[in-house]
């Protein structure tokens, strides 16, 4: 099971093989049992150290990477960090040189900069996971995503899939969509001309269908994505008001009918009620939101198991989910 | 004070010549070109180039040397130093030093500086306008006075078309080139690499080719409207050298260059966020580079400068968003023209000495440089087009070491610089060269031309 993932860091979902993927999910779906038996603990990762480095508040992501390493054993330690290095005065590199010094086995990081995770990840000895960079990647929500839709489609092949909202800013949109089209999904994409640029067609090699209209790609999609609108950066600058944002990109329930009749809807949170989707859909039952967050942990828990040691040192999930039981 | 460079083959497009020649300097001046055997001064000190390629000084006339203010990423004299390892006799420093070369005390203090260091040339190269704010016009009169070569907002680009054109027209009467660096940066606001397939790939800000082209085509209307001369800096994209190319054909008097890295690396490199790879204008895509390789090949662009922007290690170790743009140049501007033009079939060795000394000469009026003939100062860069070897940042002469070429294999390079007589650089292993070079290396290089 080791040999299929030999990495020393996960940076992205670009640079892994469907073989990859797939393992990682098969990986994720073993310690969803796990989490789900009365006693969630393994000792998989027992002596071993994460550092959860977050440049960007984000409790969520946090919280689930914290559980994950705690629910293999590890020792987790957070550390929130100024993402303004240049003001103070240390930079990334200093920060990480820093952290080195304590050995970690895995350094997680969150950061507002685009490819801070790969510079980490050139210095440091340490396997390095990125937790979300910039506008760039945010692999293991695509991987949790993707466990999400593998549990109740069955698999990703041949899905048709429509991501909505703000693509340009979203790291989560590329993640998905490099993850969706590797396993063989067909992905639309639609939103304000300002937030899908026409370009984005170009991101995969398998090509994407870029929409006008959200209702064009969401005509029979299998899963309906949200993206999340960051007020703070859009307000001025991309479309006119939230007011025309909700009725002309805004998810209702109106729009459901266009899709398949069993799809399902998925937003990465935290959501904007009443701006990108409505209530009566994200609390419909359609809407997977609390499935998506409980497999977190299990994507979470895989990666560190790979790339912590666990799955390097040749120990095998099944082995050690086999030992919670004696 | 006498130097006889023997045995070399000449290549200077002013005259025509492309033979074996020697050359004799005395007191800074070329005092005569000979044909082999023909008798020259035996108290001459001889250069041996044998085998070598010997052409007029290149000038490089884009360069950031940091001093006044940012001593700790280059000094004129590193800067200088870094030139003549690089093959470059003269450099041209951009003015956006702390303080800004607005005024004759800065142009005379740097020129002061380049005489202290006595390497390279330096010639700078004044502020358009005032700390290159973009709302009030320099005092170009008197720093022309005080010995610069042209104009220019470099890194700061003046942003208004009236401006602009107010300084086209005033230029105009101190017959000053207008050097401007395009970018309309409304339209890169907060980019920090070309704008493109790459740029959505690594959710980096994008700066369009749109961006420099706008600006590109303003400054030729505007040189139409002005009649000044206008020379646009390290062009990058498709559309900036289309404009140059109609703008020739109009007839007037505008110019350009390109800068190494915009056609030895593509945008693709940018993957992996190494800071080396940021520098503005961004490397561009592909179709991009094409243009660039046409706009050398056809003779639309004029010349190459290396735009070399030295900036510190701890500068460059930042997130990609957040490290300063530009890399360092001198030292592989040439090994690139040779490995990558020459030896691709882009260009030959005597267009390569056009773009490297005659043009640059020309565009900035440089009296008695960009050529050897009898009376010209005597900068000499010689080359060994073949010699293969590795650049090794570590011992770059800058005192920065912000490049995306460090360990690059270059067939190609320069082994010797000459500055008004005065052997400046010497390759290490020149002995070693010469050696190898002895057999019939004159054949090969008619060959090559
Ligand atoms: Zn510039
Ligand atoms: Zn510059």
């Amino acid at each position: 099971m080791s040999t299929n993932f030999n990495r020393k860091d996960l940076l992205g979902i670009r640079e892994l093989s469907p073989a990859e993927i797939t393992h990682i999910l098969d990986t994720a779906e073993s310690f969803r049992d796990v989490s789900r038996r009365e006693i969630k603990k393994v000792p998989t990762l027992r002596g071993r150290t994460v550092i959860n480095l977050f440049f960007e508040a984000s409790t969520r992501t946090r919280t689930s990477f914290e559980i994950a390493a705690k629910r293999l054993s590890a020792d987790a330690i957070n550390i929130s960090a100024s993402s303004s290095s240049v003001t103070k005065g240390e930079t990334l590199l200093d920060t990480a040189r820093n952290l080195e010094a304590m050995a970690p086995d895995c350094i997680v990081i969150r950061h507002n900069c685009a490819g801070a995770p790969h510079q980490l990840a050139r210095i440091c000895r340490a396997g390095i996971v990125n937790a979300g960079d910039g506008s760039h990647e945010h692999p293991t929500q695509a991987l949790l995503d993707a466990l999400t839709i593998r549990e109740h489609k069955g698999g990703i092949e041949g899905l048709k899939v429509a991501i909505i909202g703000d693509i340009l800013h979203s790291r989560v949109a590329r993640s998905n969509i490099h993850l969706l089209t590797a396993l063989g999904a067909s992905v639309s994409v639609a939103g304000p001309g300002t937030l899908v640029p026409k370009d984005f067609t170009e991101l995969v090699e398998k090509g994407l269908r870029v929409e006008r209209r959200i209702e064009d790609a969401i005509e029979g999609a299998d899963v309906v994505m949200i993206l999340r609108i960051q007020r703070e950066r859009q307000t001025s600058a991309f479309f006119p008001s939230m007011r025309e944002y909700a009725v002309h990109y805004g998810l209702h329930l109106e729009h459901l009918t266009l899709a398949s009749q069993d799809a399902i809807v998925m937003h990465p949170g935290p959501m904007n009620r009443g701006i990108e989707i409505s209530s009566e859909v994200a609390d419909g039952s359609r809407s997977l939101i609390l499935d998506q967050v409980s497999n977190g942990v299990a994507v979470r828990m895989a990666i560190l198991y790979l790339l912590a040691g666990g799955g390097r040192a040749g120990g095998d999930v099944d082995d050690t989910t086999k030992r919670i039981g004696e | 004070m006498r130097l006889l460079i023997k045995g070399g083959y000449l290549i200077d497009p002013t005259v025509g010549e492309n033979a074996g020649r020697d050359l004799l300097i005395e007191k800074g001046r070329v005092a005569a070109v000979l044909k082999p055997g023909e008798d020259a001064p035996e108290d001459a000190q001889v250069f041996d180039a044998t085998g070598l390629v010997v052409a007029p000084g290149f000038i490089d006339m884009h360069v950031h040397l940091r001093e006044p203010g940012q001593e700790y990423k280059e000094t004129i004299e590193t800067g200088a130093r870094a030139a003549v390892a690089g093959g470059w006799t003269s450099v041209c420093a951009m003015p956006n030093t702390d303080p800004v070369n607005d005024n004759p005390a800065v142009t005379r203090f740097i020129i002061e500086q380049a005489e202290r260091a006595h390497l390279a040339n330096v010639f700078p190269i004044g502020a358009i306008t005032k700390a290159s704010g973009g709302a009030e016009l320099a005092e170009m009169g008197e720093m022309k006075r005080a010995g610069i070569v042209a104009v220019s907002d470099d890194g700061r680009p003046v942003p208004s078309s009236g401006m602009m054109r107010r300084a086209m027209e005033y230029a105009r009467g101190f017959d000053l080139v207008v050097v401007d660096h395009c970018e309309e940066r409304s339209l890169v606001a907060g980019g920090v690499m070309h704008e493109g397939r790459m740029s959505l790939i690594l959710g980096l800000r994008g700066m369009p080719a749109a961006a420099e082209e706008i600006d590109a085509i303003r400054d030729c209307l505007l040189a139409e409207l002005t009649g000044a001369r206008v020379h646009l800096a390290h062009v990058s994209t498709r559309g900036a050298i289309e404009a140059v190319r109609r703008a020739k054909h109009k007839g007037l008097d505008v110019t350009c260059e390109v800068a190494p890295h915009h056609w030895a690396l593509t945008d693709e490199v940018v993957e992996g966020y190494d800071t080396n790879t940021k520098m503005n204008p961004p490397l561009r895509s592909r179709e991009h580079v094409y243009a660039v390789l046409e706009g050398l090949r056809d003779g639309t662009i004029d010349a190459i400068a290396t735009d070399h922007a030295p900036h510190h290690a701890d500068e460059k170790a930042l997130e990609y968003d957040h490290a300063p743009f530009g890399v360092t140049g001198l030292e592989t501007g040439v090994a690139l023209a040779l490995d990558r033009l020459v030896h691709e079939g882009v260009i030959g060795l005597e267009r390569l000495v056009e773009l490297c000394s005659v043009n640059p000469a020309r565009i900035f009026r440089l009296a008695d440089r960009g050529t050897l003939k009898q009376g010209a100062i005597g900068d000499v860069t010689i080359l060994d087009p073949d010699l293969s070897w590795t650049f090794d940042a570590a011992k770059s002469k800058s005192r920065s070491r912000n490049t995306p070429f460090d360990g690059w294999q270059f067939r190609g390079a320069v082994v010797a610089t000459i500055v008004a007589g005065r052997i400046v650089y010497e390759h290490p292993e020149l002995k070693q060269i010469r050696e190898r070079n002895e057999a019939n290396k004159r054949e090969e290089i008619e060959a090559k031309r």
